[in-house]
């Protein structure tokens, strides 16, 4: 069976170069690209707005921001990280490697693909605008609810609202139409013979991904679509005036905001597997027990949602369902964690960049899982609820486990995506001094918080102070060894050792059997898979 | 899935469509926020003016990308582009997004479960003697705000009566059932390849769209002008008009849908075996059916 899978084959010697090229391309690298990079603007937009922050906490009292500006600077600098530096780098990874995984010659919808990839930055200009609008006198800067949209204070706000109100519809719409292409993708574009046991893990993990998002992303539109109409044409939803209730808001906005943490993680339990098996030299440990934990993870992930505001007044019932089915997550959770450690455990491991990562990765993103367990525990949140335990816990989970095993991924892929390897001494440095300056960022948050210093506020009490202080200087060197990462990958697409096809000693799967870089059109001839 | 045996997979060509569809959303979504931002802050009251035009500008971009978007897709399919493999892809496709649209629909059927059974009744049930809702009812219909709230004089609309199931929802439900037999039938006379029967189907669907829209708009009248009930009435208000207008919206979006595919089948477009662009539209209006069904029940009769 053979026979050539892409119709405009030839064609891309007529195709539009410079800026035209990546304005109208419906290719899924060019796409992928374009997700990769701007997700690493967005990281370090998002990054450069917390390092404010950081520096305001350097010391009680008020010196460099005031109180308005700090709000906003918080809940943008959430909305900025989330949805717009680590779910397109998700889907960024999905646009260029999935095709290649699977077999398939591109994704199965290219011009959505490429709309969904278009959205983005208008989305980011509306999360951003106010900022600059408010240095023009006009309106009061951006949104300053926190990344939660919380009513009544979202029903106040200024016109910053509306713009994050507006931005999230792009972002929603942008995240429907990548999932669309990606379940599509998996479903009707994978090479003969691979059956859906046979996916490569990475395709389970998105494919889970992408139906989240489209059971939960439409709710959180309408949320802020109902806010909207509160804030601007009369209606009572989150008004008790009216009937309605603020806290139907926290309902429908976590009813997204739950899944929302499993989006943000499943494709990297995908590709991270891969990567582990890859360096241990050795297949991976449980592939059915990962693919059923996977599903499991996402149908609970949809019915726990009120953990994230136990201390809101709720019937006793209620908090004890939340708290058991809260809790019952981590069992399959655990059972991902065991696998992971199975799959390396006795292999002959290497330490390349990539792995260093993915080590990392488990331990680190263990810590923020376990973290996570105490708070589900509805007698201890009472305390620690809206504290910087909880800003600690959700860094480890968000940062630790979203953002550094992305980096896990683009070390792991850079080299099949340019045809260049990167700077392993510096990829290595960049590894040690994340890794380190992490946690001595946010160490000291998990002891604020259990001694009782509240989130989101600019100002604290003086006892604070040295935690704080390691905190920033901790948070600085984060910040500035990013710039080893921004440079290894700029000088790695320039140029370098050439990669072999192969690159990695251990590595496995469709995508390692094409050159690197891969031809402008994967597989025109699909494999077949036995 | 992975057995197609009839060759290429048809990627298209470069298309600066969606670029520019993203560009008219975004001056229509800040011209949007602009042209209110008076009501917030007061001295920006000129920006009004340039926040409508900039609506304007974006909803004609994107209106007219959208035009040219589909007139490719259709001429792509015209042109043999597309085979088995493709017509997969789309209906896959087509499922996800509906589900998508029934995950929309959900938070605002939450929103009304969630008033009725739990914030209403609440809120009517607190302590007299220390709740500045004292006037509030906790029956459903609920009229909304009444009385001094937090500092506000509140006075529900003297004349209030919730919207009359048995009157023209009933009719509507008749209407929005027959249209989906209409679309069937349509369907049926492609399969056999009676050109008529999917015509004159089609036109039968089309027209019952723009009735039940017609009778939609009457019946938005006639709340607003005789019944007290609006926007601002209370839970009811809020709920009835988000749930019927954006159902209202997707009518809209389907008749236009169906507008277009039949002018296709007039001109002789679609074959019994290759119809993805009618079955899509189908789908899709089955759906907003569905949907209504989910209406009348719980906005109109219970
Ligand atoms: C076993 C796994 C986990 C459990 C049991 C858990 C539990 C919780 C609970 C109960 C809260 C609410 C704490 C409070 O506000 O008082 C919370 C907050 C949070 N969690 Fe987790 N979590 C887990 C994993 C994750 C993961 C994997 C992520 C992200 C990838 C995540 C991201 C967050 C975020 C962003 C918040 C803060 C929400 C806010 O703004 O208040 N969590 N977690
Ligand atoms: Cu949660």
């Amino acid at each position: 069976m053979s026979y050539s899978a892409t119709a405009s084959h030839d064609e891309h010697h007529d195709h539009p170069t410079g800026m035209m090229r990546w304005l109208t391309t419906t290719n899924h690298k060019d796409i992928g690209t374009m997700y990769l990079t701007f997700s690493l603007i967005m990281f370090l937009v998002g990054g450069f707005m917390i390092l404010c922050v950081r520096a305001e906490l350097f010391q009680p009292g008020l010196q460099l921001v005031q109180p308005e500006l700090f709000n906003q600077l918080i809940g943008v600098h959430a909305l900025v990280m989330i949805f717009t530096a680590l779910m397109p780098a998700a889907t960024g990874f999905a646009n260029w490697m999935l095709p290649l995984q699977i077999g398939a010659p591109d994704m199965a919808l290219p011009r959505l693909n490429n709309w969904g990839f278009w959205l983005l930055p208008p989305a980011a200009i509306l999360l951003t605008l106010p900022f600059t609008l408010a240095m023009f006198g006009i309106g009061d800067g951006a949104i300053a609810t926190g990344w939660t949209f919380y009513t009544p204070l979202s029903v106040q706000g200024g016109l910053g609202v509306d713009f994050a109100i507006f931005s999230v519809h792009l972002l929603g719409i942008s995240s429907v139409m990548g999932s669309i292409n990606i379940i599509v993708t998996i479903f009707n574009m994978r090479a003969p013979g691979m059956t859906m046991m046979k996916l490569p893990m990475f395709a389970w993990g998105w494919l889970i991904t992408a139906f989240l998002l489209i059971a939960t992303i439409p709710v959180l539109a309408g949320a802020v679509t109902m806010l909207l109409t509160d804030r601007h044409f009369g209606t009572h939803f989150f008004d008790a005036a009216g009937g309605g209730d603020p806290i139907l808001f926290q309902h429908l906005f976590w009813f997204f905001g739950h899944p929302e943490v499993y989006i943000l993680l499943l494709p990297v339990w995908g590709f991270m597997p891969q990567i582990l098996q890859t360096f241990s030299r050795k297949p991976m440990y449980g592939y059915k027990a990962q693919v059923y934990s996977l599903w499991a993870i996402g149908a609970l992930s949809v019915v726990v949602w009120a953990h994230h505001f136990f201390t809101v007044g709720m019937p006793v019932p209620a908090l004890l369902y939340f708290m058991y089915s809260t809790m019952a997550i981590s069992v399959p959770l655990a059972v991902l964690f065991f696998c992971w450690i199975a799959t390396i455990w006795r292999g002959s491991m290497s330490f390349e960049t990539p792995m260093l990562f993915a080590v990392g990765w488990i331990i680190l993103f263990g810590i923020g899982g376990l973290t996570g367990l105490v708070l589900a525990d509805v007698a201890a949140d009472a305390q620690y609820h809206h504290t910087y335990f909880v800003v600690a816990h959700f860094h480890y989970t968000l940062f630790a486990g979203g953002i550094m095993g992305i980096m896990a991924g683009v070390y792991y892929w850079l080299p099949k995506m340019t045809g260049h390897m990167y700077n392993e001494k510096l990829g290595k440095l960049h590894f040690w001094l994340t890794a380190i300056a992490f946690n001595l960022t946010f160490i000291p948050q998990f002891f604020l918080g259990l001694a009782g210093m509240p989130r989101r506020i600019p100002d604290y009490a003086l006892q604070f102070t040295e935690f704080n202080q390691i905190s920033t200087i901790a948070a600085f060197v984060l910040g500035l060894s990013q710039l080893l990462f921004v440079y290894n990958i700029i000088s790695c697409a320039r140029g370098g050792k050439k990669a072999t096809d192969k690159v990695w000693e251990g590595a496995e799967g469709l995508e390692w059997t094409l050159p690197s870089p891969p031809p402008y059109h994967s597989f025109t001839e699909q494999p077949v898979v036995k | 899935m992975a057995t197609h045996t009839e060759g290429q997979y048809f990627v298209p060509t470069p298309s600066l469509y969606p670029f520019i569809i993203s560009l008219g959303l975004l001056s229509m979504a800040s011209g949007f926020i602009l042209s209110l931002a008076h009501e917030r802050h007061k001295d920006l009251g000129y920006l009004q003016g340039p926040g409508e035009w900039m609506m304007i500008v974006g909803a004609v971009a994107v209106i007219a990308m959208i035009f040219r978007w589909m007139g490719k897709v259709i001429s792509e399919s015209e042109g043999g582009m597309y085979k088995k493999w493709e017509d997969k892809s789309f209906r896959w496709g087509m499922i996800v997004f509906i589900c998508s649209e029934v995950a929309f629909f959900a938070a605002f059927f939450g929103a009304l479960f969630y008033m009725r059974v739990i914030s209403v009744p609440e809120i009517a049930a607190f302590d007299p003697d220390y709740t500045m809702y004292k006037d509030f009812l906790g029956t459903w219909p609920s009229t909304g705000p009444g009385g001094l709230v937090l500092g506000t004089e509140y006075t529900p609309p003297a004349n209030f009566s919730p919207m009359a199931a048995w009157g023209i929802p009933a009719i509507n439900t008749l209407i929005l059932l027959s249209s989906g037999v209409t679309v069937t039938w349509a369907h049926w006379g492609l399969l056999k390849n009676n050109r008529k029967q999917l015509v004159i189907g089609l036109f039968l669907t089309v027209l019952l769209g723009i009735i039940f829209l017609a009778l939609q708009a009457y019946e938005y009248h006639h709340a607003y002008t005789e019944l007290g009930l609006t926007l601002n009435a209370g839970a009811y208000g809020s709920t009835f008009f988000m749930l019927t207008g954006f159902h209202g919206f997707h009518v809209t979006l389907g008749t236009i849908m169906l507008i277009v595919i039949l002018l296709r089948s007039i001109k002789g477009h679609f074959t019994p075996q290759h119809h993805f662009g009618f079955e899509g539209v189908a789908w899709y209006w089955h759906f907003v059916d569905v949907v209504w069904l989910g209406l009348f029940i719980f906005v109109y009769w219970l």
